[in-house]
């Protein structure tokens, strides 16, 4: 199997593309961070990652034109955490339209419970749809956790889910779209082989 | 369901993981990549490093060896010691480190931590605070990494709780210092007491030196995490031991 090496990562102003990068470097694989239209579309492999505030991220990704080229993009694309978030159509952090990809809204996570808000550390998952981006990956794997707003649950885009005080999507789909909530450059092992799966998905979906 | 975290925190000075007692008396106990890896092996489930001389000294952190520890390291950590602005927080966040963590500065200026909520999200933003146990309770100290200038900040521990978690603080490390360095556990009253405050993650540092007083701390004062440093730099406790001994206690931890 041919894993395609082009990984492209949108510059999406938050703080953590760094250790993304570094997570990809550990598999062997440069990644190349840009808000240049051309070298994303281009690219065989995109991430999205965000850390910070959806409303910013999204100001940042207009700011760019991004929009479009990324609802355009056909190749495997994976969100990462607030990148996840921002594939919705909309989000309650900083009340802003989102990319439109996925259906539903996000929304805090403070609503109800007596928990500590971020839901912040491990937290294991829940596959409910069989997706080679899931691979050899179970109930037994946990993934590092920072956030504070959940996207919406469903039948068809939710592929993994978890539970913190509600159960909420932390690993979702459409199409060539990947998203998950959690951060796998930080969650050791079964982050690595997640970020392996998403280097082998087929570059045509 | 969410696991309770083990944090080692790795006390640096000049390049080198160091521990004292009580806030003094420092020692050479390894090197910052060494011990790094040596926790992630164990099963640490996040690392802080702490600059325990940057703060009163006006010294930044040396930048060098966090891109080093981002590069290596798969789990998160947390660097501490003298983030006095947003752009030194800039600095550590994209060097690698998923969070910062601020103790003096946030005293001296307080909109430090809104800045820098607003700027990073409150995810990345730790407060960590020193309280002392005084005569008129819980009170907070402020430039405790220096024994010359450490002194009482005019607050009281839960007050200042309550504005860090107001102003955008993610998680609050609270260090009660009476306990620190000591090994006789952890200050189960205190840390119960400001619980029931704490809306956002609580860290337990200060006193851990049994396996006990971990389970203690998560059973009596319901923490996210406890945070220790020489009960693991001296071997006294293997973390995978520990963890086992938490799962069989019947609370939740990442294997």
């Amino acid at each position: 199997m041919t894993i395609g090496r082009s990984v492209v990562m949108i510059d999406s102003g938050g703080a953590n593309l760094a250790s993304v990068g570094y997570a990809f470097e550990r598999l062997g694989v440069e990644v190349t961070i840009t808000h240049d239209a051309t070298q994303i579309l281009a690219a065989e492999r995109v991430l999205l990652p965000g850390v910070g505030n959806a409303a910013s991220i999204m100001a940042r990704l207009n700011e760019y034109e991004l929009v479009p080229v990324i609802r355009s993009l056909t190749c495997p694309v994976l969100g990462i955490c607030l990148g996840m978030q921002l594939l919705f159509d909309w989000s309650a952090e900083g009340g802003t339209v989102g990319l439109g990809i996925i259906p539903g809204k996000v929304e805090s996570l403070s609503a109800a419970r007596e928990l500590p808000v971020p839901h912040m550390g491990w937290n294991s998952i829940r596959v409910r749809h069989v997706d080679p981006l899931l691979q050899g990956l179970g109930a037994d794997d946990w993934f590092y956790f920072v956030h504070g707003y959940v996207a919406p649950l469903s039948l068809r885009h939710t592929l993994g889910s978890t539970i913190y005080g509600q159960e909420f999507p932390s690993v979702v789909r459409q199409s060539n779209f990947w998203g998950v909530q959690f951060h796998p450059e930080r969650s050791g092992k079964s982050g690595a082989r997640l970020l392996a799966n998403f280097l082998k998905l087929s570059p045509c979906v | 369901m969410l696991a309770r975290r083990i944090i080692p925190c790795l006390d640096v000075r000049d390049g080198q993981v160091v521990k004292g007692v009580r806030f003094r008396d420092h020692r050479v106990v390894g090197d910052i990549l060494d011990l790094a890896i040596r926790y992630r092996d164990e099963g640490a489930d996040e690392l802080v490093f702490y600059d325990i001389t940057a703060s009163p000294d006006g010294r930044t952190v040396d930048r060098q060896w966090i891109s080093k520890v981002a590069r290596v390291l798969d789990i998160p950590f947390c660097v501490a010691g003298g983030i006095r602005s947003t752009r030194d927080a800039e600095q550590v966040l994209s060097a690698g480190a998923e969070k910062i963590s601020i103790n003096s500065p946030a005293l001296e200026n307080p909109s430090l931590i809104d800045e820098l909520a607003k700027r990073f999200g409150s995810q990345c933003v730790v407060v960590g605070i020193d309280s002392d146990t005084t005569p008129d309770g819980y009170r907070v100290r402020q430039y405790t990494g220096d024994e010359a200038r450490s002194r009482d900040s005019g607050r009281l521990t839960i007050d200042w709780l309550r504005e860090a978690q107001n102003r955008g603080a993610g998680e609050v490390v609270l260090n009660c210092m009476a306990s620190d360095g000591v090994r006789s556990g952890y200050d189960l009253d205190q840390l119960r007491s400001l619980r029931e405050t704490c809306r956002v993650p609580m860290v337990a540092s200060g006193g851990a030196g049994a396996t006990q007083h971990f389970i203690d701390v998560f059973m009596l004062a319901r923490v996210d995490a406890a945070l220790a440093a020489s009960v693991f730099h001296s071997g006294t406790l293997q973390i995978m031991q520990l963890k086992a001994t938490l799962r069989d206690a019947g609370i939740e931890v990442r294997p």
